[in-house]
This record gives C-alpha cells, sequence and structure tokens, in this order.
C-alpha cells in the first residue's frame, strides 16, 4: 500500500474527477458528493504520508520507479523530500476546502466544476512528487488546462481575456523550461532530476539554463515584472479558482526554483542572484505600495501575494549573498545557519502564504456570494452585520501583515533575519514589508468592516453559516497553529534544507 | 517477377483488387444498399490490416525488396500503412454519415479512396524513382477528382481546378528535378543514386535536380512558400474529402520524403538539410500567424495544418535516425488529430450545411458536452500541451533539432507553438465559454458516434501510453 501510496494520491482524485464528470450535469448534489468524498479520501490517504515520513534523512522517500518511456529513458519517477511533503499536504488539504467553498455557491454545471478541481489537484500533487524532468514537465504543463476552464467558464465578466492571458502567459515561460530540459537530457541522457543534480555544467550552461527555468517559475510565482496575469486571472477567478491559484499554484514556482533552479545551477544561481534579490525586493517593496492603491479586494489580495511569494524568493536565493559576504568575517557556522534560515523561511513563508491567502479569497467570496460585488467602495459597516465573519478577516489580515503569533509572522521574520546576514540595507528593505502590509491589510480592513453601515445592502448582510464558519475555523487554527509552534515543520525540511545547502555551495564547474 | 515479387505487395494487390471489386458492385447496388459499399470497403482495410500485420517486418535484417529493387517493404513502410488502415478505416465511418446528409453518397467516394491509399502504399514502399513517381500521381489524380466530388459546388470546383494545376506544376517540377538526377547517376534505384551520389556530392546538376525534389516534396506536405493551394483546397472541398486529404497524403508525404532525401540523397544532407530549415521556420511562423486571423475552421485547420507539417519538416531536416522517427511520430499523430478535428466538423454539420464558422462552436459543451470534450482534447492535442499526444509530437522534433545544435530553430519552434496556441484556445472557448445560439440537438448514427469517441480518446491514449508508438517509431529507423 504505502509503496504506491503517491500514485494513489495521484490518480485517486483525477479518476475521481473522471468518475464526478459521469455523474452529469442533472444530478449536482451527487457530483457534490462525490467530489467532497474523493477529496476527503485524498487527504485521510495523505496522512500516511505524514506519519511515515522520516524526517531524520534527506534522502528521497515513498520512491516509485517504473519505466514509461523506454526510448529515451523516461521513467514514472515519484518520491518525496522535506520540500515536497508539506506542499502535498497542504494541496489536499485545500483540495477539501474548495469543494466545501463552492458547494452552494456554484450552481452551473456543477460536475464539471468539481471534476475540473479534482484532475486539477492530482495534477499539483503530480508536479510535487515527480522526479522525472519530462514527468514533471507533464504535470505542470497539464495543470493550466482544468485551471483555464475554471477560470473561464466559471469566471467574472472579464474571464475570457484574463484565462487566456493567464494561458499564454505561462505556456511561453514552460516552453523556454521544456528546452532546457531536453538540453539537459542531451547532455547526460537522462531525464531524472536526481542525475541532475550530480551533473557538471560550465558556468555558461548553467546560466542560459537558469535563465530558462527562471521564465517558468517567475512567471507561475509569478515575480515583478512577469507578475501583470496575476491580478486579473485571480479578480476574474471564482472563489475556488483564487484560492488554488493562491495557496497551491504559486508555491509550484517556489517549488521549482528549490528543486531545478538551486540544485541543478547552482553557480548560474549565485552568478545572477543579483538578478532574482532585486526582482524580490522590488516585488516586495514596490507591489506592497501596488496593493495600498487598490479598488478592488481581490486584487489587493492578489498585489499582496506577489510581495509575499517575493519573499519566499528572496529568502532561497539571499543565501549567496550570505556565503559572499561573510566570507571574511563570520564563522562557517554561522553563515551556514544564516542560509539554512532563508531557504526554510522561504518554504514557511510559502506554506503559512498558502494559508492566509487562500482563507483570504475565501473570505471574500464570502462576501461576494452576498453582495456581488469585490468592490471595497461598496461595503463599510459590515463588522456590525457580521460580527463572527469580521473576527476571522481581522485575524487572517493580521496575519497577512504578519503579525507575530500568527504563521505569517515566522516566515517573513526568519527570511528578515537571514537577509541580516547578507547585506542590512536587503534586511531594510524586506522589513518595510511589515509597514506596508500593514498599511493595506488594515486599510482594507477599515474600509470594509468598520463603520457605520454603508448601505441598504450591507443593512441586509447575513453572518457566516456553519459551513463558511467551518472552513475559516480550520484555516485559523493553522494559521495559529503554525504561528506559534513551527518547530514541527522547520525540523522536518532541515536535513532537505542542510543537504540543499551542502549542494549548493559546491560547484558544479568542471 | 517472381511470386514472391507478388507476395511482398500482396497487401497493395489486394486493395487493387478490391477498389476494381467495389466499383463493380456499386454498379449493380440499389440505392438503399449503398451502406453495403463503406461496409465493404472498411471489411477491405481491415483484411489489408491483417495481411501487413501477419508478415509485418519489424527489424532491418528482413527488409525484403520486390520487383526489381523498385519495392521494398520495411518496417516504416509496414507502420505506416497500417496507420493509413485505421485512420482510413475511421474517414470512412465518419464520411458515410456527411455523404448521406450531403446526398453525395456514391460508391466514387470509396473507390477513389481506395486508389489514393494504393498510391499511398506504393509511394511508401518505393524503392526507386518510378514507383516514388507512380505512386505520387496515383494520390495527386485520386484526390482531384474527390475534391471536385460535389460537382455542382462552385468552390469545390474552384478548388479542384486550382489544386489540380498546380499540383501538375509541382509533379512536373518534381519529375524535372529526378530527370537530372537520373542524368547525373544513371540509376533510377535509390539506393543506387545514394552510391553514386557519395561520389558527386558537389555535382551541380545533382544539387539543381534536388532543389527541384525538395520543391516537390513541400508542395505535397503544403510547406510555405508551397503551400498556396491548401486553404483553398480544404475551404472548398467537402469535408469528407478535406479530412482525407489532410491525413493519408501527409503520412506518404513523410514517406516520400525519407525515401527520396535520404534512402537516395543522404550523401547531399548538407544541402538539403538547408532547404528544409527555411521551409520548416517559414511554415511555423506563417502557418501559426495567419491561421490566428482566420473565421471559417477549415480554413484555421488548413493553416495549422501549414504549421504542423513546418514541425515535421523539423524532424526530417535534423537528419538523423532520431528525427526520422519523431517526424514519423509526428506525421502519424497529426493525420489522426486532423481527422478528428474534421469528423467534429461534419458532426456540427446539418443537410446542405457544413459548421465551417468558428460561431456554430459557440455553447457546443452545452449542446453535446462528449462532443465538446473530443474537440477540447483535439485542440489541446494540436497545440501541444501534454498529456495529449501532439506533446509528445512536438517534444521529439525538438529534442531532434537540439540533438543537431540547432538551438534557435528550436526556440522558434516553441515560441510559435506558444502563438499557435491561441487559435485552438480560441475554438474551446467558443465551446465553453459562450452561450450556444442555437439548442438543436447534435446527432449522429452510433457507429460515428463510437470511431469518434475512440478518436478523441486516442489523444490522451496515445499520450499516457506513447511508449508504444515511439518504440514503433524508433524501430523504424
Amino acid at each position: 500500500m504505502s509503496v504506491h501510496l503517491l500514485s494513489l494520491l495521484i490518480w485517486l482524485p483525477i479518476l475521481g474527477g473522471l468518475a464526478v464528470l459521469a455523474a452529469g450535469d442533472q444530478r449536482p448534489g451527487v457530483a457534490r458528493i462525490l467530489a467532497l468524498l474523493v477529496t476527503v479520501a485524498a487527504l485521510v490517504s495523505s496522512i500516511p504520508l505524514y506519519t511515515g515520513f522520516d524526517g531524520g534523512t534527506a534522502a528521497m522517500q515513498f520512491v516509485e520507479r517504473m519505466p514509461w518511456i523506454e526510448a529515451f529513458s523516461i521513467f514514472y519517477h515519484l518520491g518525496v523530500d522535506g520540500f515536497s511533503m508539506p506542499l502535498i499536504l497542504l494541496t489536499n488539504f485545500f483540495g477539501v476546502i474548495v469543494v466545501i467553498a463552492g458547494w452552494s455557491s456554484i450552481t452551473k454545471r456543477v460536475h464539471q466544476y468539481m471534476a475540473s478541481f479534482l484532475i486539477l489537484q492530482g495534477l499539483m500533487v503530480g508536479v510535487f512528487a515527480a522526479l522525472d524532468g519530462m514527468l514533471f514537465y507533464i504535470f505542470f504543463e497539464a495543470m493550466l488546462i482544468p485551471m483555464f476552464l475554471v477560470i473561464g467558464v466559471w469566471g467574472g465578466e472579464r474571464r475570457v481575456y484574463a484565462t487566456i492571458k493567464f494561458f499564454i502567459y505561462t505556456f511561453l515561460g514552460s516552453v523556454f523550461m521544456l528546452v532546457g530540459l531536453i538540453w539537459l537530457y542531451l547532455q547526460s541522457g537522462s531525464f531524472s532530476i536526481l542525475d541532475w543534480h550530480a551533473l557538471p555544467l560550465s558556468l555558461t550552461a548553467q546560466t542560459w539554463l537558469f535563465l530558462a527555468f527562471f521564465t517558468a517559475f517567475a512567471v507561475k510565482v509569478p515575480m515583478w515584472p512577469v507578475h501583470t496575469w496575476l491580478p486579473d486571472a485571480h479578480v476574474e477567478a471564482p472563489t475556488g479558482g483564487s484560492v488554488i491559484l493562491a495557496a497551491i499554484m504559486l508555491k509550484i514556482g517556489g517549488y521549482g526554483f528549490l528543486r531545478f533552479s538551486l540544485p541543478i545551477t547552482p553557480d548560474g544561481s549565485a552568478y545572477l542572484d543579483w538578478l532574482m534579490i532585486g526582482c524580490s525586493l522590488i516585488a516586495v517593496v514596490y507591489i506592497g505600495f501596488v496593493a495600498l492603491a487598490q479598488q478592488d479586494m481581490k486584487k489587493l489580495i492578489a498585489y499582496s501575494s506577489i510581495a509575499h511569494m517575493g519573499f519566499a524568493t528572496l529568502g532561497f536565493f539571499v543565501i549567496f549573498a550570505i556565503m559572499r559576504s561573510a566570507a571574511d568575517s563570520d564563522t562557517a557556522i554561522e553563515v551556514a545557519q544564516g542560509a539554512a534560515l532563508g531557504i526554510s523561511g522561504g518554504m514557511i513563508q510559502m506554506i503559512s502564504h498558502g494559508f492566509i491567502s487562500g482563507a483570504l479569497f475565501l473570505c471574500v467570496g464570502v462576501l461576494y456570494d452576498r453582495m456581488h460585488s469585490r468592490d471595497i467602495d461598496a461595503y463599510g459597516g459590515v463588522a456590525n452585520k457580521m460580527p463572527w465573519f469580521a473576527a476571522f478577516v481581522v485575524l487572517f489580515f493580521m496575519a497577512n501583515s504578519g503579525l507575530p503569533g500568527t504563521s505569517g509572522f515566522v516566515g517573513e521574520f526568519m527570511v528578515i533575519l537571514s537577509a541580516f546576514h547578507a547585506n542590512f540595507w536587503y534586511a531594510a528593505l524586506a522589513g518595510l514589508t511589515l509597514i506596508l502590509g500593514a498599511a493595506y491589510s488594515l486599510y482594507l480592513v477599515k474600509r470594509v468592516l468598520f463603520g457605520d453601515v454603508a448601505n441598504q445592502e450591507v443593512a441586509q448582510l447575513e453572518d457566516i453559516n456553519v459551513r463558511e464558519a467551518l472552513i475559516l475555523s480550520v484555516l485559523a487554527i493553522a494559521v495559529l497553529l503554525f504561528g506559534v509552534w513551527p518547530a514541527p515543520l522547520i525540523e522536518l525540511m532541515q536535513p532537505t534544507v542542510d543537504q540543499l545547502l551542502n549542494h549548493v555551495m559546491q560547484t558544479k564547474v568542471p | 517477377m517472381t511470386a514472391n515479387d507478388l507476395f511482398i505487395a500482396l497487401p497493395e494487390l489486394f486493395i487493387l483488387g478490391m477498389a476494381c471489386l467495389i466499383m463493380l458492385i456499386d454498379l449493380y447496388l440499389p440505392d438503399n444498399r449503398r451502406g453495403m459499399v463503406s461496409f465493404i470497403s472498411v471489411m477491405t482495410l481491415v483484411f489489408a490490416g491483417i495481411m501487413v500485420m501477419r508478415w509485418q517486418v519489424t527489424d532491418a535484417a528482413t527488409v525484403q525488396y520486390a520487383f526489381n529493387e523498385t519495392f521494398v517493404r520495411d518496417s516504416m513502410a509496414d507502420v505506416l500503412k497500417l496507420f493509413c488502415f485505421v485512420v482510413l478505416g475511421a474517414i470512412f465511418i465518419y464520411a458515410k454519415h456527411y455523404l448521406r446528409m450531403f446526398k453525395l453518397f456514391q460508391g466514387e467516394y470509396y473507390v477513389l479512396s481506395l486508389f489514393l491509399l494504393l498510391g499511398a502504399m506504393v509511394l511508401i514502399s518505393a524503392a526507386s524513382l518510378l514507383t516514388v513517381y507512380l505512386g505520387l500521381e496515383l494520390i495527386s489524380l485520386s484526390s482531384y477528382a474527390l475534391v471536385a466530388l460535389d460537382r455542382d459546388n462552385r468552390r469545390g470546383s474552384e478548388a479542384a481546378m486550382k489544386y489540380f494545376i498546380l499540383g501538375s506544376l509541382a509533379s512536373g517540377l518534381l519529375l524535372y528535378g529526378l530527370s537530372m538526377i537520373y542524368g547525373v547517376t544513371g540509376t533510377l534505384s535509390l539506393s543506387g543514386i545514394s552510391e553514386m551520389a557519395a561520389l558527386a556530392s558537389n555535382n551541380i546538376t545533382l544539387i539543381f535536380g534536388l532543389v527541384f525534389v525538395v520543391i516537390g516534396v513541400a508542395f505535397k506536405l503544403g510547406a510555405v512558400p508551397f503551400h498556396m493551394w491548401v486553404p483553398d483546397v480544404y475551404h472548398g472541398a467537402p469535408a469528407a474529402v478535406t479530412m482525407l486529404i489532410g491525413s493519408v497524403p501527409k503520412l506518404a508525404a513523410f514517406a516520400m520524403a525519407i525515401r527520396l532525401l535520404d534512402n537516395g540523397l543522404s550523401p547531399l544532407q548538407d544541402q538539403w538539410m538547408g532547404m528544409l530549415t527555411v521551409l520548416a521556420a517559414l511554415s511555423i511562423i506563417i502557418g501559426n500567424l495567419v491561421a490566428i486571423a482566420q473565421t471559417n475552421l477549415k480554413r484555421m485547420l488548413a493553416y495549422s495544418t501549414i504549421s504542423h507539417m513546418g514541425f515535421m519538416l523539423l524532424g526530417i531536416l535534423s537528419g538523423t535516425a532520431q528525427g526520422y522517427s519523431a517526424a514519423m511520430f509526428y506525421s502519424i499523430a497529426y493525420a489522426i488529430m486532423s481527422t478528428g478535428a474534421f469528423a467534429v466538423l461534419i458532426m456540427l454539420s446539418r443537410a446542405g450545411v457544413e459548421a465551417e464558422n468558428l460561431d456554430d462552436y459557440k455553447g457546443l459543451n452545452q449542446r453535446s458536452p462528449l462532443l465538446a470534450a473530443v474537440m477540447l482534447m483535439l485542440m489541446f492535442s494540436m497545440a501541444g500541451i501534454p498529456v495529449f499526444v501532439g506533446f509528445f509530437a512536438k517534444w521529439l522534433v525538438i529534442q531532434a533539432i537540439l540533438d543537431v545544435g540547432l538551438l534557435w530553430l528550436a526556440v522558434l519552434a516553441v515560441v510559435f507553438s506558444v502563438i499557435g496556441s491561441f487559435y485552438y484556445l480560441r475554438v474551446v472557448k467558443l465551446m465553453y465559454f459562450d452561450e450556444p445560439e442555437t439548442e438543436v440537438k447534435v446527432t449522429a448514427p452510433a457507429d460515428f458516434r463510437f470511431v469518434l469517441t475512440i478518436n478523441g480518446l486516442a489523444q490522451l491514449l496515445l499520450g499516457i501510453f506513447a511508449n508504444a508508438l515511439i518504440a514503433l517509431c524508433v524501430a523504424s529507423f
């Protein structure tokens, strides 16, 4: 059983999705219940992934390896380490959330909606579990199809523009990676990512490869300046689509940097780390200001996502600056600690942002279901009518601005601490986010929740129902839990982080 | 000629005999029993397929030559023929519904199609210049007549005329080139030409001949700048004929390129590589860009064919065994995709009106979810999105050209495949995001729907289980 656990987690949702599709348009109730059962089953099946995971080793676990395309030595090769395991759990967790969130708000073609999300879930788990470059690419690209349909069919007014922009943008980014993957195969005779980690490459080759990976993952994260698809996609997507996009899909970009860019092209990464750090800092500061100016709630959260993901990429790539700046002054142990803080901080930030942004989009969805407006000006004094809801919203926005005690604080603090090891100014600029994040978060909370009841529609709002309260409470617990007690997560990925750092510190130039 | 020669060419002879027989049977069938012709034609393909598979050549050691080495049966030939049968079998089932709807249901369609198939098989198995030309002309003449099948239709007649004139010109050019090659090498046998050309690879007359051969191949494939006939013929011909012209002859044209350029003129590889590079790059660029501007699905598919042929040429121009097998995979995948897309078009057509305007596809998902899902798979497959077979085709050809160091061409190809994805996405958008303009039920006979569903699922299954087809293609070279 446990031997094929990862396959189960990939194919259960996909086949479940096909089963939901077979339920047909006439029986939306059946489609909903079937989808819920499948996602719960997937979540329950992923518990052994956590309990059976050996936190003391950086080696790949739950490995499955079967020949797939023999002529080009492509394997159906799956496995997880400290980076991918938490992300798979996060994916399966949000699978259930999304089905519940769309329970009553989706009334049109329910079976296709549920099936799209189930198939998407399986493909995303596949992305995190794939250890073969071609397998990874196939999951990575196939993911676009269900998301394209979700935004296009169940989205808002400008959904067609948004979804085609989303598709073309991400497709264009990833084809360069495809060329890079094929080039790596021609160099190494293997599509195995682990083989590529050990492959010596010249600095020129590494630089080009790094740029190929960069186009794919930077678009996915998304990093400034290739972020423009995200606000459009988020605004037009249905609530479930926004949640998955923010909570999981963006993480795939960050994960790609950890799985591909850093270990395969360490020298290229070191050579171009200024690019990554620069883009990340611009994302943190400039996009923070952009978020402040938004009138649309979803757009504000989308921009805040870009800024927060900037932290993750900053954490991943600041390690090179730490090694350089510390070469003469600090001791080796301190350097290693600083760098490890950056990478684990980035990972924690990604997972915490998954919970927080998912929760924020759900909150906007709750309001949108009632008033069909995302415009901040349409609201005011909502707290008077929806006190329970207001409590959740305040909590999540506080977490979003990095309040200590919430998970949002942990990742940001670790990355800023790590940036201090590299350069005071990196840390200072990144630290601005604590002000900016608080500014745009609280400004939104003030305008939407507090004050007098703004208009007749707000006056008629009803507080959240049990279903909504349930998912928001689960997310609230997660945000607080990781806020006060992140140690299990950090310890879990520690060996993987250490191994990555050891690997990255050694040059691969022959 | 010995009995063994006849045995080697048994599938061809069988098709020839059956085509003549069907022509006769058709004369004596009353109109209400005409369905018989379709049935016999499909059975002919089944038996021909069994004959090929029973004595299938699977490796280089068992290659068989016949008729004084003018006819060859190797692994590539057998695989391509089998896929010709599969595709044509599906086309026959699709066409029956179409021809009935448009009151064109005559035996001629089947007889001419079988002669076209015979031409394709001869061309696929050609081992001498004469057989190449014989097969090519048999394909061309059958297709000229097929395009004009709906003789009262002005657009169809115009397309047939255009096709005939341009096609004859191309045949003439090819023949001219072949005569120069014969003049230099003094032999018609492709292997003989290869030996002689190796001794005279700088001979200017030989290279001159090569230019005309490449033009002939490019015309048959519809590669830019010899693509002018493709949109008009695709648009003007009845959909059942367009479907045919877009599939079996493309497989044959791939074989023709391999026979002439690799089997015959491989010593001139440096020369034809450059020529094909230009053709491939132009086809990919122009095909994809012009397709965006089309509002007629048949014309859009015509330009998409041009770009697909450009991609297929990428595999051939790499000049390696890996590249040839990639191009072979591409042409097979393309034949299956294009057949399916035209079948969807036929299924949406109503008596006398082809569903060729893109707006006809609005809201298809609400009218027929299954048909929309099939078209969705076909469109994403053509766009080259995993896990559909079209992705594997694109991956293999890009890998082949990267292997010979043509990085710029690979980058150009992937960038234009992204640009090209736009017009496929537009079809998906119309089907899924828009509301239908009509509530008319989409109907088709059960066998039609069954084959179409298989055709759609094949995109997915040939992708997930790509190993088998890739292995077949790799083993052919």
